[in-house]
């Protein structure tokens, strides 16, 4: 048996018995024939769904049902980067509630997630842009939201070490959110699983959805390949899979996947101590603690199901790393790798009811569902529990498309590959 | 990922500029029929995890569209077509 709660008490004593105590953090779960609400999709937002439904919400017995393992889809696949440095008005204040629950995630879950508040700096390199970085940092304060606009002797004191003599692309300046960071992702997973695990949430893994069943335009449960579980309510977090999941339903999503990669070099000693985003491509980079550096740039562009991607986007990220920082060319990359994200049609998400009644969404995170974790669980919980949506996440409506209420961040149109 | 371009022979797909699926139909009412069939063709996508046949344009090379059929788990192309062709077969009555 291990201990029930994590402190520094726990960590003491475990070191004096040689480590031998610790107990696993979550139990494997058999799946029960019934329960009240199951989320479809064990990741980062499906454990967080759980979590709070269990622990604000009465809802009686929950399960996820996760076809790999906890940890191994998008969660564990990202650059860990956390921010909420939005405009729209449908976006800005979702993206900082979730903000403000990282904020109190580790003493909430009692775990250690090594949330890191070392700001985010996006770089502007045009006269224009830096009219379009004040424009967002605007909006940002007007949503309560901390930004700050640097000159460029501000950029050059914080990060000395960037190439301030390129021609093409001159840095100029920056917009940067000091609250924003980055978030070790398998200690979300982790720390989720095993705080919805200690509130009598059913974890089970190695169980892939293969049909929801449906009686009269209502759900009543998911078939599995291991047997049918009922539910009164069914909650799909499923990330690039969603189209999949939904079309068991009948339901067509305004949804496209598309693998982006992402990439870590060798450690190194410490260099970067916060998040950099070049602006005049798309690349952005920080540094584990554990010495690598972690970035990533674009989707690959076009729609795709190998967690794998291809050379030149590879070949394109690392044009946007060496414009930004020459330094980088003498690094060696030590492992890349990709994940399916759902893009969606404006690059926004989908929390919401579906047509079929007791069946609820949320999809659509296209590459920002990492940061969006802690608060797309809360309003995902406040839905499949009220049946209503979460006040902050009343605009990421299914029907938006037809109503033509879409929220489009960059303002691109519908075309998922360009979001 | 290599396209073999009818023109111009296997082509890097650096070469090309992707625009998504191609089995949509724009409707040809000019507005005037249901919204639906405009939100289908706008927003509503298959996203098949399998076989999907997605349009192509080789902006670097012959500047023709292109009708790929691909699978979107391994990225192995299984068919490439012209999509003038397949726009006009689509266009005679069958």
């Amino acid at each position: 048996m291990g201990f029930s709660r994590y402190s520094i008490f726990s960590v003491i004593a475990e070191a004096l018995r040689g480590h031998s105590g610790w107990g696993p953090a979550w139990r494997d779960a058999i799946p029960a024939p019934k329960y009240d609400v199951v989320s479809v999709g064990g990741g980062g937002h499906g454990l967080a769904a759980a979590y709070y439904l269990a622990r604000h919400h009465a809802v009686g017995r929950i399960a996820v049902v996760e076809k790999g393992w906890i940890g191994g889809g998008n969660v564990g696949r990202n650059t860990t980067i956390v921010r909420s440095n939005y405009m729209l008005p449908g976006n800005a204040p979702f993206y900082e509630w979730s903000m403000k629950l990282w904020e109190g995630l580790e003493q909430d879950i009692n775990y250690n997630a090594m949330v890191s508040q070392r700001g985010v700096l996006n770089l502007c390199h045009t006269d224009a842009q830096r009219d379009a970085y004040a424009r967002r940092g605007n909006s940002m304060r007007l949503h309560g939201i901390d930004s700050e606009l640097l000159d460029l002797a501000a950029v050059k004191k914080m990060v000395p070490y960037l190439d301030y003599k390129n021609a093409r692309f001159p840095i100029q300046g920056g917009l940067l959110q000091k609250r924003g960071g980055t978030v070790r992702h398998d200690a979300v997973a982790w720390g989720y699983a095993r705080a919805a695990d200690r509130l009598g949430v059913d974890i089970i893994q190695n169980c892939e959805v293969t049909g929801i069943r449906q009686q009269a335009g209502r759900v009543l449960g998911v078939e599995t390949t291991r047997g049918f579980i009922g539910a009164g309510k069914v909650g799909l977090a499923c990330a690039g899979h969603s189209s999949q999941v939904a079309a068991m339903a009948g339901l067509r999503l305004p949804i496209e996947s598309h693998a982006l990669q992402a990439f870590v070099t060798e450690g190194l000693q410490p260099l970067i101590d916060n998040v950099i985003t070049f602006g005049a491509g798309h690349f952005y980079i920080s540094q584990s603690d554990k010495g690598g550096l972690v970035f990533g740039g674009d989707i690959d562009g076009y729609n795709s199901y190998a967690q794998r991607g291809n050379l030149p986007t590879i070949e394109d990220v690392c044009e946007g790393g060496m414009a930004l920082m020459p330094m980088l060319g003498r690094q060696r990359l030590l492992r890349h790798w990709g994940g399916i994200m759902d893009m969606s049609m404006d690059g926004s998400p989908i929390i919401d009811k579906t047509p079929v009644q007791g069946l609820y969404l949320n999809a659509g995170w296209c590459y920002g569902g990492f940061k969006a974790t802690p608060a797309s669980g809360w309003c995902f919980a406040h839905l499949l529990a009220r049946d209503e949506p979460h006040e902050v996440a009343a605009a990421y409506r299914l029907d938006r498309f037809a109503a033509g209420y879409v929220i489009d961040e960059k303002g691109v149109g519908a075309q998922p590959n360009l979001h | 990922m290599r396209i073999n371009c009818p023109y111009c022979g296997e082509r890097g797909s650096e070469e090309f500029a992707y625009h998504g699926d191609a089995t949509v139909t724009r409707p040809r009412d000019g507005g005037a029929g249901p919204n639906a069939a405009w939100i289908d063709y706008v927003y509503l996508r298959e996203n098949p995890s399998g076989l999907h046949r997605e349009l192509w344009y080789h902006a670097s090379g012959c500047q023709s569209w292109l009708v790929v059929t691909r699978d979107l788990r391994t990225h192995a192309i299984a068919r490439v077509e012209l999509a003038r062709s397949v726009a006009l077969a689509r266009m005679e009555p069958s």
